[in-house]
């Protein structure tokens, strides 16, 4: 049996093939399940840390169980958790570590804050933000419409 | 430096070079704007003008530099008699007007409105206000009017009035921040130009002052810059009588000013310049409307590809 799940004295069961999401700030464990639609789309068990010792700083985990992301869920990701790494794991091993790379540029998936934006409206468009990343951590979105910025709260403006 | 084709939509969009360019070209074309030059610059151009919002002063100066310039215009005509009162997509109006017209001049009241018309149109769109977005040519107008009666590089400026939702203001502040200039806010408390615009001012290593207090500044500006102060931003009647009061340019204020200094409005005016400064040297207003004739003719040359 494989104990890195033990490493740090966190009971969980191991999973077998999988991702585990790792470094989530504090506190956004259940804006992750909601970016990936959980349960709503996997089979497997998912098991979530929240407030868990990382290394200095509590952090929440969340491990899936048969399913690997896209990288449009990833980017999602890193909009709330930019520290968060992914960790692809195949016969109890890690494969793969990789840390989310925040987009520059993302389409589709925010709703912009302002309900007067064009993109709000019943034209045929998809919204486009700019994303800027001035201190770690500290995310805001530019919508290419309006120029409102999204800078709190960003995972309740994404669908 | 080639503007040809390109879409007029945001200040964010220019840099001071770019500024600079489009400010020398209105002022060759200044005869011409005045009428005192004839021009044949627009020839067989069809300008298209697309307003979902009323408006007089913009609508007409575009009207005035393509007609000066030898083109046309085609007007939207009224809302409620076309197809966007049955519900047309402003993406369809546009994907239609495009094949009728050289260059589409747009306002509409939805913030975004001009660059999603961009994304659809192969012509210019130039941006004539969205909602409570972005103004450009309103901009370069108060940019060209600084130009042509103060200075512009390092302006002292002070911008009075509804800062915290006036988008001149913003915009304007914006762009002076290309230029060094130095900053004076004043505006009532409850409407004092947001922080996150204050702080990026700073961030230029713009010197910006914020106080409620005209006096302060009086002495000291190049520029008085007016907007306009709406009773709706008030709790009561009472408030905004005070604070109307308070921000009035009168006389006696100006008394304490720089001789050259100049008075600015983006007009219509409420109460906010005493009538009697008109005919001072300090008002500039009715002027500052007038140059929106060459800075707009300049605009248009330059993205119709008519000068370089
Ligand atoms: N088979 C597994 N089942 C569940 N979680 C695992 C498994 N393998 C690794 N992990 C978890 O995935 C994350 C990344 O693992 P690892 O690369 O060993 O740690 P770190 O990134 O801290 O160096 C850690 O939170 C670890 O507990
Ligand atoms: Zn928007």
């Amino acid at each position: 049996m494989i104990n890195t799940t033990k490493k740090n004295g966190i009971r969980v069961q191991p999973i077998k093939n999988g991702t585990v999401i790792d470094h989530i700030q504090a506190g956004q464990a259940l804006n992750v399940l909601k970016i990936l639609d959980i349960p709503g789309t996997s089979q497997g068990t998912v098991s979530i840390l929240i407030n868990a010792p990382g290394k200095g700083v509590r952090k929440d985990v969340v491990k899936i169980e048969g399913r690997e992301l896209e990288s449009k869920e990833v980017d999602k990701i890193s909009l709330i958790a930019p520290n968060a790494t992914i960790n692809i794991i195949r016969d109890f091993d890690v494969v793969q570590k990789q840390r989310v790379k925040i987009p520059k540029f993302i389409e589709e998936f925010v709703r912009c804050i302002n309900p007067n934006c064009i993109s709000n409206s019943r034209e045929p468009i998809i919204s486009k933000f700019y994303v800027t990343n001035n201190m770690p951590g500290n995310i805001y979105l530019r919508c290419k419409y309006c120029e409102k910025t999204i800078d709190e709260n960003i995972a309740d403006y994404l669908h | 430096m080639n503007f040809t084709n390109m879409d007029i939509i945001s200040m964010k969009d220019f840099s001071r070079d770019m500024i600079d360019h489009i400010l020398n070209v209105a002022e060759e074309l200044e005869p011409v704007a005045r009428g005192e030059k004839r021009s044949n610059i627009f020839s067989n151009v069809l300008l298209s003008l697309l307003f979902f919002e009323p408006s007089t002063r913009t609508r007409m100066s575009f009207e005035s530099a393509i007609i000066r310039g030898g083109g046309n215009v085609l007007n939207l005509g009224s809302l409620e008699a076309s197809s966007i009162s049955k519900g047309e997509t402003l993406a369809d109006t546009i994907r239609v007007v495009e094949g009728y017209a050289d260059a589409i001049v747009l306002r509409h009241p939805k913030e975004g409105a001009a660059r999603m018309a961009a994304e659809y149109s192969s012509v210019p769109i130039i941006n004539a206000g969205d909602g409570a977005g972005q103004h450009p040519t309103q901009t370069l107008l108060d940019l060209y009017t600084i130009k042509r009666e103060s200075v512009l590089d390092g302006v002292k400026i002070a911008i009075a009035g509804d800062l915290k939702y006036g988008r001149t203001a913003h915009s304007l502040c914006y762009a002076l921040s290309l230029y060094g200039a130095e900053i004076n806010l004043v505006s009532p408390d409850s409407l004092q130009m947001p922080e996150e615009i204050v702080n990026d001012l700073r961030g230029q290593n713009i010197n910006v002052y914020q106080t409620s207090v005209m006096e302060e500044v009086i002495e000291d500006i190049d520029v008085l810059y007016a907007t306009r102060i709406q009773k709706e931003r008030f709790p009561d009647v009472t408030e905004y009588e005070k604070v109307a009061a308070s921000l009035k340019i009168t006389p006696g204020l100006l008394d304490k000013a720089k001789i050259d200094l100049k008075v600015m409005h983006p007009l219509p005016r409420v109460n906010e310049i005493d009538a009697s400064i008109d005919n001072t040297n300090h008002a500039c207003y009715f002027k500052q409307s007038f140059y929106g004739v060459p800075v707009r003719m300049a605009l248009l040359s330059l993205v119709m590809g008519r000068l370089k």
